[in-house]
Order: C-alpha cells, then sequence, then structure tokens
C-alpha cells in the first residue's frame, strides 16, 4: 500500500518538476512581454531531439546537452526577432495565433531535420533504481528532481542580484517606465525568449531518458507547462514549480488509483476548475481592467 | 437610401454561381471528394469568424465540438439506430446544451485564458472519445451507416457535394443576415471596446455565450454530415490540431469575412492535397500561413483583396 | 425630485482610497460639474455612478432606486449612459453603425428573426439608422455619417462618442472630459452642445479640465479633492470660495 503510495508520489514529483520547468518558461515570457508563447512545448522538443543526435553523431553526452540547450536557445531568440518583433502591437488573439503559428512551423520543421520516431536518450547516470521503502526511484528522477531545484534557484539569483534580471522584471512591471530609465525592452524581450527556451531544453533533456522523445513530444509537455504556470499565477515563477508540482501529482496518482487511461485529462480538468474557481491561479496578482 | 442590391446580397449570388458551375470541372471522385471536405470546413469556420472574427472571442476547441457532432450520428444510428436526421438533430441540441453550459463561466475569461480553457475543453473532448471504446471503437474509430432521409439512402458523389454546398449556402445566408442586424452589431461591438458596448446597454456576456453556442452548434450539425459521408469517424477528428486548422483557415480567409471563412477553408483543404507529393512540408507550411498571415496581412485574405479593390476604384 | 442621488459612496483598491464618504443630489434637467486636480476621484466617481465598478459603501440612486452595483447594461436600460475619456470607439465599424450600438435597447435585437431575416428587424433597424443619422447631425457629425471610424479626426470621434450615447436616449448623461485634447474653436463647439443637450432636458453630469467650458455650461459645480468633497455650489459661489481657490484655481493660476 504504502509502498504504492510512494512509487505515484515520486512519479508524480518528476514530472511535476518538468511541468514546472516547461511553466517557468511560460512565466518568463509572460512576465517580459504578456505574450503566451504556445511554443514553449517545441523548446523541451528541440532540447531532446537535438542532444540525441549530437550524441549520435558521437559527441559526448555533457558536450551533446550543451549543444542543444544553445541550439534551442537561438531558436528561441530568432523566434522573438523574426515572429513577435513585427508583430509586438497586435491583439492577444493575434498573437496566440502566431506563436501557434510557430509552435506547428518548428514542429514540422523537426519532422524535416529529424524524423517522426521516437529516440531514447540514456539516462545520466544508469537505470539502476534506487529501493525506498519497497518503491523504485530511478536515478534519473534525482536529476530531473535536483535539476529543476538548481534551475530555480539559478534564476531567484538572477532576478534578485543580477542587474540584467533586475530589468527584466523592471520591464515586466512597467515597459514605459523601464523605457525611460534606459532599459532596452526590444533587448529584453529577446533575452526572455532566449532564457526561456533555454529552461524549455534543459526540461526536455532531464525527461527524454524517463519518456522518449520524438517531435510531436512538446505537444502535451507545452499544453501541461501552460496549466502548470496558470494554476500557479500566470507570471509568478515560484507558482509555476508548485503548479507543475500540483498538477503533477494529481496526474501520477489518478493514474495510480483511479483510471491511467484518463491521465491525460486532469491536467485539463484541473485547469479548467481553476480558470472558472481560482481565475487568478493559486499565487497570482488580480487584474484590474483600466478606463 | 440603400441600393437595392447589397454588396453581400451580390456576394452570396456569386457564392451560388460558383457552387453551381464547380462541379463541371469535377473530373473524379477524388475531386469531388475535396470539394465536400472544403465545403463543410467551411461551414464550421463560418460558424467560427462569427464568434472569433466579429466578436473577438478566441476557441481552439471548436474540432471537439465538430467530433461530438460526428460521434452522436455515428453512435447513434449504428448502436441504437436512430434515424439519421434525428441522430443530427439530438447531436446539435447536445453540443447546444453542453456549450452553454460551459460557455457562461468561460467566456467570462479573457485572451489567453479563453483560448487555454477551450484548447482544454477540446482536448478532454478528444481523450474521452479516445477512451471510451465500448461506445466509439476508441482510436480505431467506428463505422457509420449511410444518410438515409424517409427512406432515401443518400450516396453517390454529386448527391453530398449538392447537399454540403446548400447546408453551405444555407449557413453563408444566415450568417450575412446576422452580421447586417442589430445582433451581429452588438458582436461586433464587443470586439470594438467591451466597455463601450456595455454601456450602451449590449449584455456582453449573454451575446458571447450566444454566438458561442451558435457556432458550436454550426461544427456539429458539420460534424454529423462529415460521419454520414464519409462513413467513418476517428477520434483524429477532435484533435487539437483540427481546432487549430479551423482557426487558420479563418484567420486566412479573413477575420470578420464570411465570405473570408469559406476562401480560407477551401484554399487550407485543397493546398494539402497539392502539396501531396510535399507532404513532410504540410505542417511547416501551415504554421508558416498562421505566423506570415497574422504578421503580414493581418486582416487576412479577401477583406485585403475588398480594400485593395475599393482603393482601384478610387 | 432627485434624478441621482449619491449617499456617503466610498471606493478603495487594496487599501488605497480613491472616493470616500461621498453624498451629493442632482435635480433633472441641469448640468452637473465635477471639478478637482488630477487624482481627485473624479474618474473613478464616474466608473462608479456608470457600473464599472462596485462601489465599497454608500449607495448610489437613481429616481430614488438603489442602483449600486448593477452591471452597466442595465444602467443603460434605466436611461444612464456616457462618454469615455479616453476614446472607446468602436473601431470595427462606420460612425453611423456606432452610433447605431447606442440604439441597441430600443432595437430589435432578438436572435431568431435577425438570423432569418425577418422583414420587421429589417424595418426597425432602418428606423435605427435614421434615428442615429439623426443624433449625428445634433451633435454637427452629419458629413461623417458613412466614414469608418477609424478614419476620423480626433475632435469628431469626440463628438461620436456623445452621439452614441444620446442615441441610447438617456435620461442622464455622464460626460468625461469631452473638451479634452480639442482646439478652441471645437472646446466652444462643445459647450454649445453640452448646453443643448441640457435644454432638450436630459441631465448631464460633466467631468472637465477646461475651465471655461465649466463656467459657461455648469448649474452646480462640486469640488473634488483627495476623493472627498471640498465644496459645491453654483459657480460664483466657488469661485468665490476661499478654499477651493487656494486648493485648485490657484495653484492652477500660478502654473501659468
Amino acid at each position: 500500500m504504502f509502498a504504492d503510495f510512494l512509487q505515484f508520489l515520486i512519479s508524480g514529483i518528476t514530472v511535476g518538476a518538468i511541468y514546472g520547468l516547461v511553466g517557468l518558461g511560460f512565466s518568463v515570457i509572460y512576465n517580459a512581454s504578456n505574450v503566451i508563447n504556445f511554443a514553449q512545448g517545441e523548446f523541451v522538443m528541440i532540447g531532446g531531439m537535438a542532444s540525441v543526435s549530437f550524441l549520435s553523431m558521437g559527441i559526448p553526452m555533457p558536450l551533446a546537452i550543451v549543444l542543444a540547450v544553445v541550439v534551442t536557445t537561438f531558436v528561441g531568440f530568432a523566434l522573438e526577432i523574426f515572429a513577435i518583433e513585427p508583430a509586438r502591437h497586435n491583439s492577444v488573439v493575434s498573437l496566440i495565433i502566431i506563436t501557434i503559428g510557430a509552435s506547428i512551423f518548428l514542429r514540422g520543421l523537426a519532422q524535416i531535420i529529424w524524423d517522426r520516431n521516437y529516440h531514447n536518450l540514456p539516462a545520466f547516470s544508469g537505470d539502476d533504481p534506487i529501493k525506498l521503502w519497497g518503491a523504485a526511484l530511478q536515478p534519473q528522477s534525482l536529476w530531473v528532481m535536483g535539476g529543476a531545484g538548481i534551475i530555480v534557484l539559478l534564476l531567484w539569483l538572477f532576478f534578485n542580484h543580477s542587474i540584467l534580471g533586475k530589468a527584466i522584471l523592471a520591464t515586466s512591471f512597467n515597459p514605459l517606465a523601464a523605457e525611460l530609465v534606459g532599459i532596452d525592452t526590444r533587448r529584453i524581450l529577446q533575452i526572455s525568449f532566449a532564457l526561456s527556451a533555454a529552461l524549455g531544453a534543459i526540461a526536455g533533456i532531464l525527461v527524454a531518458p524517463i519518456a522518449l522523445t520524438y517531435t510531436n513530444v512538446g505537444v502535451m509537455l507545452g499544453l501541461k507547462g501552460f496549466c502548470a504556470a496558470i494554476v500557479g499565477g500566470l507570471g509568478n515563477p515560484m507558482g509555476a514549480i508548485a503548479g507543475g508540482l500540483a498538477v503533477g501529482i494529481a496526474e501520477a496518482f489518478t493514474a495510480g488509483y483511479i483510471s491511467s487511461a484518463y491521465k491525460d485529462a486532469v491536467a485539463f480538468v484541473i485547469i479548467i476548475l481553476v480558470l472558472l474557481f481560482l481565475p487568478s491561479g493559486l499565487f497570482g496578482r488580480k487584474e484590474i481592467d483600466k478606463v | 437610401m440603400m441600393p437595392l442590391l447589397k454588396p453581400r446580397t451580390g456576394g452570396l449570388l456569386s457564392l451560388m454561381v460558383i457552387l453551381v458551375v464547380l462541379p463541371l470541372f469535377f473530373r473524379n471522385a477524388y475531386h469531388y471528394d475535396v470539394a465536400i471536405q472544403s465545403g463543410l470546413n467551411a461551414i464550421v469556420c463560418v460558424g467560427l469568424n462569427l464568434l472569433i472574427g466579429y466578436t473577438g472571442q478566441i476557441s481552439l476547441g471548436h474540432a471537439g465540438f465538430f467530433a461530438l457532432g460526428a460521434y452522436a450520428s455515428a453512435v447513434l444510428t449504428d448502436r441504437y439506430e436512430f434515424a439519421a436526421v434525428g441522430a443530427m438533430i439530438i447531436g446539435a441540441v447536445a453540443v447546444g446544451c453542453l456549450s452553454y453550459l460551459i460557455a457562461r463561466p468561460i467566456l467570462k475569461l479573457k485572451g489567453h485564458y479563453l483560448a487555454m480553457a477551450t484548447l482544454g475543453l477540446g482536448i478532454i473532448i478528444s481523450i474521452i472519445l479516445n477512451q471510451e471504446e465500448e461506445l466509439t471503437g476508441g482510436p480505431d474509430g467506428m463505422p457509420v451507416s449511410s444518410f438515409s432521409f424517409f427512406g432515401w439512402d443518400i450516396s453517390g458523389n454529386l448527391t453530398w457535394y449538392g447537399i454540403v454546398a446548400l447546408v453551405l449556402l444555407f449557413t453563408v445566408w444566415l450568417a450575412l443576415n446576422l452580421v447586417d442586424s442589430p445582433v451581429g452589431r452588438a458582436l461586433r461591438a464587443v470586439h470594438g471596446s467591451e466597455l463601450a458596448a456595455s454601456t450602451m446597454g449590449v449584455d456582453t456576456q449573454r451575446y458571447k455565450v450566444l454566438i458561442f453556442v451558435f457556432s458550436a452548434v454550426l461544427a456539429s450539425i458539420a460534424g454529423s454530415i462529415f460521419a454520414h459521408y464519409s462513413g467513418f469517424v476517428s477520434p483524429a477528428e477532435g484533435e487539437f490540431f483540427r481546432s487549430i486548422e479551423f482557426v487558420t483557415m479563418v484567420v486566412l480567409g479573413g477575420m470578420a469575412s464570411i465570405f473570408g471563412a469559406v476562401v480560407g477553408a477551401a484554399i487550407l483543404t485543397i493546398l494539402p492535397q497539392l502539396l501531396a507529393s510535399f507532404h513532410d512540408y504540410e505542417m511547416m507550411v501551415h504554421g508558416a500561413v498562421l505566423m506570415g498571415v497574422m504578421i503580414f496581412m493581418r486582416r487576412g485574405l479577401v477583406p485585403t483583396l475588398v480594400h485593395f479593390i475599393r482603393g482601384l476604384r478610387k | 425630485m432627485n434624478l441621482l442621488r449619491i449617499e456617503q459612496l466610498g471606493k478603495s483598491f487594496g487599501g488605497v482610497t480613491a472616493v470616500e464618504d461621498l453624498s451629493f443630489a442632482i435635480g433633472p434637467g441641469t448640468v452637473y460639474s465635477i471639478i478637482g486636480p488630477n487624482g481627485a476621484g473624479k474618474t473613478t466617481l464616474f466608473n462608479l455612478i456608470s457600473g464599472l465598478f462596485a462601489p465599497t459603501t454608500g449607495s448610489i440612486h437613481l429616481d430614488e432606486e438603489d442602483i449600486s452595483g448593477l452591471p452597466p447594461h442595465k444602467l443603460a436600460a434605466r436611461g444612464l449612459s456616457r462618454s469615455f475619456q479616453n476614446l472607446q470607439i468602436f473601431f470595427n465599424m462606420t460612425a453611423l453603425e456606432n452610433v447605431m450600438v447606442g440604439h441597441h435597447l430600443h432595437s430589435d435585437t432578438r436572435f431568431f428573426p435577425s438570423l432569418f431575416a425577418l422583414p420587421a428587424i429589417g424595418r426597425a433597424d432602418k428606423r435605427s439608422a435614421e434615428f442615429a443619422a439623426e443624433m449625428m447631425d445634433y451633435v454637427g457629425l452629419g458629413n461623417y455619417i458613412h466614414t469608418d471610424s477609424d478614419a476620423m479626426p480626433y475632435g469628431a470621434l469626440k463628438r461620436l462618442e456623445i452621439a452614441r450615447a444620446l442615441a441610447s436616449r438617456p435620461r442622464l448623461l455622464l460626460l468625461d472630459e469631452p473638451a479634452a485634447g480639442l482646439n478652441p474653436s471645437e472646446t466652444n463647439t462643445i459647450a454649445d452642445l453640452i448646453q443643448h443637450i441640457a435644454q432638450d432636458n436630459i441631465t448631464v453630469l460633466l467631468v472637465e479640465h477646461d475651465m471655461h467650458v465649466v463656467w459657461d455650461v455648469s448649474d452646480h459645480i462640486l469640488v473634488l479633492d483627495h476623493g472627498r468633497r471640498l465644496a459645491a455650489g453654483t459657480a460664483e459661489e466657488i469661485r468665490s470660495n476661499d478654499a477651493v481657490v487656494e486648493a485648485y484655481l490657484g495653484r492652477r493660476a500660478k502654473d501659468r
């Protein structure tokens, strides 16, 4: 009994940490620009696929991973410059459509560059599970949890103790005022897209050994990451992690105790409930229309 | 003061002529098939454009309503031996009720939140269709019996083409009427400024719900017709990507343009067929079209063209 | 009898008080102006009266009926309409259509008859169009009737908002800085228009920074400062009120 419970909890936390990282990516971009980037999931996919492909070229694993993150970062950068920048002043609906277009475009491109098959990235430190009160803990799960924890810490340091991080925060609070004190807000947008792409790539690489990677892997991961961001309150980075864990754990317990068939529906049921009853999420700030 | 023949009436007549003349150019069953698919997509898009283009509310879940209509027809005629018309009506009413129930709370949301909620709804519908195997046949889909209407089994390409063309014309006529009426103005007012609209006495929430339900019912009816026409339904009809396809058609053809929705649906149904040998590039093209239109031709094909022609006349 | 009566009205946003303990009453057919420095709470007061915000404390009465917290569309049905300081034009429509939306409550808005274009809908809509055109003439926009609203100059859009509000046949019309951003001759036209509207027995509640307009048209003036009532009375009384001159007019006079 307890072993089952623990097992579900472990897998919930593992996958929840991934959702949280993806959600973090949404939050970073949303904060800097009020744009919801529906192509966030594609960053996850590119991260995973690129590392598999670098690895197959004979590049050693650590270097392959770094290269994959760099490639994805460039994609994020390019996305901002070519698709978001020219449409900065479009309506919300039109920006949503643009990022959806970007997401489909990137997926299509990935299918041409790579293929439609499933790929396996070897686990970072073997596949021998660690026994824990009857439950099995994959070493890769530790990598995911640890990785997520370190990234959260780094981001916190970045936003609170670096000039650039503070500039991003300032831009999110008041773009005009930020501009007036000399912050190049266009640059900030590009940087936040690049940062967010790097976050997505890291999530994709961490999860690839557990969940396999393929060109459509980003669709569900991206949407669930978005769920995480909304559950935690859009624009609140720590909220995104908490939201991710909540969604991941709920999903794992549903799969374990109720029905594995409806596992994927859990996130969306949660999201609809949250939107209806707690529109600003668990930790979000309320928005007031200005007249 | 109003001219006798409004430009809209002219448009409707042109569409009618095109739909009548078109079969003369069809050489084989495949041509009919593409035309019929275009027509069905167009019916969904006309409704969706009332919601997105005119009222300014996004939906990323309309394929869900299309699939519900299709499955209502499939399941009720196949498993419970309902008459096809009855199944279609029950499907439409059920989708109407469902969309009404969820529209009331969902449409209070704005922008990203509305997008996410409709998207979630569509995905939940598609997961249910995949999982309830006993009822829906699961991921493999299920066959659908032919459409019989008072003992007349509808079959043959030309007949199906005629039916879809008629339904499309009727839908376009309804949509044009609506847009030209005080109701249509209220919808556009919600898009223009929700604040001002409500101050002028428009119950904005009511109108948003109304048009959401109407567009969902249209999608459901198109789904029912599709099910009987193709003789087979699968959960792929309700997938997220299908919802995005519908939105792309609306955006490409032109927001707030009824004929734009028809043109967009036709182009994006035909284009992949022409690009069949480049099948691998289909997704890329789709994505590029979405981004390109939104960035460089924000109003979409038909309104941009109309604007251009008016400019020439002056 | 009072058309509008405000009773100890208060509104705060997360601890910041925008309007506090405010009471006043407006008789029918008058022009009542609210003045005060920026941030005095004028626009918040307008948003409270027109139903965009719900009051934190106190109440608002129209014809001695409590209307506090009613949504804007219900207030419109009771004869209250307004214009906006920063334009809220339906830029996706022509000028005439904008005004026709103002006529919404008096139009035939049944869904199914509209869907099937029943003749009754067309006839009613033609009357709406005629009435809307009349309203555009009334505010002096007769030659803009078929213009797309996004092609109109700023001054005309300000009057379009007034025409749209008038098309709802209000008894109480709230005008939020109708002269802001206008040149002197346009400003005079607006002042004349406000007086016309009042003569046609529509009560006007006015927020305006241009003091010439305020002195010209107001029957009563309420001076707000920090969300509270500083003074109230006729134009003469306000002009000779020391507290007002010091807190508001004096400061402005010094700036010039």
